[in-house]
């Protein structure tokens, strides 16, 4: 099952739902897509019922929300309605490309993992369309928070992720951050909790439509966060 | 046990073994040479440290692969995407 969580991806969602299908089908996989818009206002929905019709409410299945009420209750939400196994979580702005995830499954059985994440930092993982100082902030905040966590996993900020359906619902009852600071703490609670976690390296593409978000604001709840982290953890 | 607590151990521990060798009474002080190696002890790691978080991330920065095929790549499947959907129906 793949969630969706989506807001003012009008452009985005059916290239995202096209390339989910394609590289599905052709693997052979057995998958739905949920998707879980929060009332946004530039039409978003209206696309994802029109992807409805194209490919099947078996396919897709809308699960949209009134409004705006953040990442993590989406989750909650949308693996409500979840009948896989195993739970793919990932952007929806093109930044995570579909065809990792026959590679996430690979990886899943090779190890029976728990957990497979994405990871930018290792193997021939990387970014397209970062400045320097974008580069820098990632480099210096994932080195402070090797430092801090010690976490075992080399992209804690990440968000492309596979996870056994038990172990997401097991995770969502326990975290409690919000933004960044959200995906650290899945994973940092999954180590605590014992479970196993798998890399397989990505090549993010950043925002091919739309606004990309890291601003001061992003930078301080990050640190808060960490430190937070840090000491309850 | 928290990283936290983990940290506030370590340094304790360290810092009290530090403490008792290199701000020992005169009687109980250990041989003079390892008395200057020591005083400084903890500056000096503080700046190795230093060194060695900025060379670490100077490194990781310079390494930091850049993914110009998988934009392209990319690119390309929007097209593709894009033709496919108006072709099933997709009106934007």
């Amino acid at each position: 099952s793949v969630l969706l969580p989506t807001y003012n991806e009008r452009d985005n969602l059916p290239l995202v739902v096209w390339l989910l299908v394609t590289t599905l089908r052709r693997s052979g996989i057995d998958f739905e897509i949920i998707i879980i818009d929060d009332g946004s206002p530039d039409g978003t929905q209206e696309v994802a019922k029109q992807l409805e019709k194209i490919y099947g409410s078996d396919k897709i299945l809308l699960r949209p929300r009134a409004r705006k009420l953040g990442l993590g209750t989406a989750y909650i939400h949308g693996m409500k309605y979840a009948s896989g196994n195993f739970i793919v979580i990932m952007d929806a702005d093109l930044s995570h490309h579909p065809k990792f995830i026959p590679e996430f499954i690979r990886k899943q059985k090779e190890g029976n993992f728990d957990i497979v994440s994405g990871t930018r930092y290792k193997g021939n993982g990387g970014v397209y369309g970062w400045d320097l100082k974008r580069k820098l902030i990632s480099r210096g905040a994932n080195f402070l928070t090797q430092v801090l966590l010690r976490p075992g996993a080399s992209d804690l900020t990440g968000s492309f992720r596979l996870y056994r359906k038990e172990v997401l619902e097991k995770l969502m009852e326990k975290c409690v951050s919000k933004g960044y600071v959200f995906q650290m703490e899945m994973v940092v609670r999954a180590r605590q909790l014992g479970f196993t976690i798998g890399e397989v390296p990505i090549s993010f593409v950043d925002r091919v439509y739309g606004e990309s978000k890291l601003g001061g604001n992003e930078i301080i709840s990050f640190l808060k966060g960490l430190l937070t982290l840090f000491a309850t953890t | 046990m928290t990283k936290l607590g983990q940290w506030l151990c370590g340094l304790a521990l360290l810092g009290s073994a530090w403490a008792a060798l290199a701000l020992a009474p005169p009687g109980l002080q250990p041989p003079a040479p390892l008395r200057q190696a020591l005083l400084p002890l903890p500056i000096y790691l503080l700046v190795a440290f230093g060194c060695y978080s900025l060379a670490t991330v100077g490194y990781r920065l310079a390494t930091f692969n850049d993914c110009e095929e998988a934009a392209a790549e990319l690119q390309e499947q929007i097209k593709a995407a894009r033709a496919d959907l108006r072709r099933r129906g997709l009106r934007l």
